[in-house]
């Protein structure tokens, strides 16, 4: 209805969108670049040289091997004990009527709005009251406090929208409470889910405040970044790593999105 | 004679046990009763309809029976077993549900055999009867199909055949017609009319639309604040309501008032006289000709008798006063119906 569709933006507006774009996604580009350039001490511009040697100094240092095992397993388990944890808080918010329901809402949503440090620091004075030792799972706990809120979110939404007479209709045809869960909700909202997950798997991949505060010795890969940096030896490796890192959050996001787009229809088509 | 005698016992016993059986139900939700001391007795094979505006308790009935809500206190029987405690799963009810509530993520087929497929029937046989049950509600072939691809009208055929596949004893139908367009509706009407002397399967549907329950029901219970006003016939509720809320929900019949009553010629007590009982004739009470309507088979006159204001039914073919004229109205004391209330 817009009088002015089909019509070109002026240049000035291009030009404005186009330094935009260029802005927010240049510097990636350069971290792109870096991972190539035969320069291993300083970010040197225009870089003297590519080569791909750094991706095999990579793949044989252990200490990156570490950092991405363990990264991977925090954010593995950190996103199977959000999946239950907020599915069934979802569950429980958008499903039935208790005292406390809005607080309890409000409660859950709040760790993904305080500022990563705030958790941070509370969960490592918590840990040290209570004398718990550092360690993966400490990392694991800190995570959990947002991952659980995005499939908290993506659930609560899906619940929302799902007709509650299905469930009813489930069990008027004789499925009891574990057939209709698996017959009727879980298939109701498992793309739902999978958006979470993979939402929540990737915040935490890329996780470095809270983890600087619960873990101990060990180092996620984002951390071991963050040390690399001040290091000035073989710096392109860092590049690489980073370039690992995007693909690996990039791709589940961008899977997510393409899971989730067309389920509009299908989740209300039951009302 | 012992053998028969023995038989009368049995059909004693079998005339005994009524499908449905409501003693002194009550479904309270805080303050609000909901459904309040409710009787109630549906027979096998009977077509029951629950009529009444929303929030007057026919609803949770519907639940109670099916098993989505608990009575806080009284009994419920569904073919003679106790209802309270059993989950909606181990009942052998089924209700088709106002907005269908079709599995989205399933296929047709698959939802009509999502009742036979909980409870363990082989894939050949759950499809086989699905199959067969579609062609009973006149959707043969739709099995491959979305929810989301069928028509309202296709969606709730899909839901009766998902229900009766399970050969329920007892059918609930909520609100059953009401999101379907005028035609649609009467032809479902006479569609699930026949569909239940066919199965002869105990329909109980709960409606606020009293031309649905009186063409459809063999019996009507007309609800009001969570109580049972009245249960009868859709004539004996029609012609005989027992109070003037039942006369004022059911038809579009003349309440008149006791002092108005009174003042007509009759007993001082609420009554009620259907338009077509009344005729325009030379003798009668006198009164004032407001508005006609031309309705086809008959002309509705608005009239003014007195402080009452009465409707009368003028069948095709006698003559239609004009607007403003006087005219005199005449009953037969007999049709006029008192109801019980206070003066």
């Amino acid at each position: 209805m817009r009088s002015d569709r089909g019509q070109k933006a002026g240049w000035p507006l291009t030009l404005a969108a186009a330094g935009g774009i260029a802005f927010l996604h240049l510097p990636i580009l350069l971290i792109f670049v870096y991972a190539f350039t035969t320069e291993e001490k300083s970010f040197q511009w225009p870089p003297p040289g590519f080569t791909t040697q750094w991706f095999a100094v990579a793949w044989n240092r252990p200490d990156v091997w570490d950092a991405l095992i363990l990264s991977l397993k925090v954010a593995s388990i950190a996103t199977a004990i959000a999946l239950v944890l907020g599915t069934l808080a979802a569950a429980a918010v958008a499903r039935t009527q208790f005292f406390g329901r809005e607080a309890i809402s409000l409660l859950v949503i709040l760790p993904i709005a305080l500022p990563g440090i705030v958790t941070g620091i509370a969960l490592r004075s918590a840990f040290s009251l209570a004398e718990i030792p550092y360690s993966m799972w400490t990392i694991i706990l800190g995570h959990g406090t947002f991952c659980v809120v995005v499939v908290y979110n993506n659930a609560v939404a899906r619940f929302r929208r799902t007709s509650s007479s299905l469930i009813e209709a489930s069990m008027d045809l004789g499925a009891n409470g574990f057939q209709t869960f698996r017959y009727v909700i879980l298939p109701n909202i498992a793309t739902a889910l999978l958006a979470g997950g993979m939402l929540a798997f990737a915040l935490s991949f890329d996780e470095v405040i809270v983890t600087t505060f619960t873990g101990g010795q060990q180092s996620t890969l984002p951390i071991w970044m963050l040390q690399e940096l001040i290091r000035p030896r073989q710096r392109p490796v860092t590049n690489v790593v980073a370039v690992v890192v995007v693909l690996a959050t990039f791709l589940p996001i961008l899977a997510a999105y393409y899971l989730t787009r067309d389920t509009e229809s299908v989740a209300g088509s039951g009302k | 004679m012992a053998r028969r005698r023995l038989r009368g016992e049995r059909m004693k016993v079998l005339a005994m046990t009524s499908a449905v059986s409501f003693s002194k139900v009550s479904r309270h939700f805080g303050a609000v009763r909901a459904v309040d001391a409710v009787d109630l007795v549906i027979e096998p094979g009977e077509f029951f309809a629950m009529l009444g505006p929303s929030g007057s308790g026919k609803t949770t009935c519907l639940r109670l029976i099916a098993g989505f809500e608990q009575p806080t206190s009284g009994h419920i029987e569904i073919f003679g077993e106790t209802a309270e405690g059993v989950p909606p799963y181990r009942r052998n009810v089924n209700t088709v549900f106002q907005d269908y509530a079709l599995f989205p993520h399933m296929n047709i087929l698959d939802n009509v055999a999502y009742g036979l497929m909980v409870k363990g029937v082989s894939k050949a046989e759950r499809h086989r009867l699905a199959d067969e049950a579609l062609a009973l509600v006149k959707l043969p072939g739709y099995g491959a199909r979305k929810p989301g691809q069928l028509s309202g009208g296709q969606r709730q055929r899909v839901a009766l055949a998902r229900s009766l596949v399970n050969k329920p004893k007892v059918l609930l139908l909520d609100e059953p017609l009401g999101a379907l367009d005028l035609k649609l509706r009467e032809q479902m009407q006479e569609e699930l009319k026949s569909l239940q002397r066919k199965l002869g399967i105990t329909f109980i549907f709960v409606t606020h639309d009293q031309g649905e329950a009186l063409s459809m029901a063999d019996r009507v219970a007309v609800f009001s604040e969570g109580r049972i006003v009245q249960a009868g016939s859709p004539q004996e509720i029609y012609n005989r309501p027992r109070t003037r809320f039942v006369a004022d929900f059911v038809g579009s019949s003349n309440v008149i008032t006791p002092d108005a009553m009174a003042k007509l010629g009759g007993e001082r007590k609420w009554a009620s006289l259907r338009p077509e009982a009344i005729a325009l004739a030379g003798e009668g009470v006198e009164a004032r000709v407001k508005a006609t309507s031309f309705l086809g088979s008959a002309t509705r006159v608005s009239v003014q008798a007195g402080e009452t204001a009465l409707s009368v039914m003028v069948p095709a073919g006698h003559p239609v006063p004009e607007a403003d004229a006087m005219v005199r109205l005449s009953w037969k004391p007999s049709d006029v119906h008192y109801m019980e209330g206070e003066a």
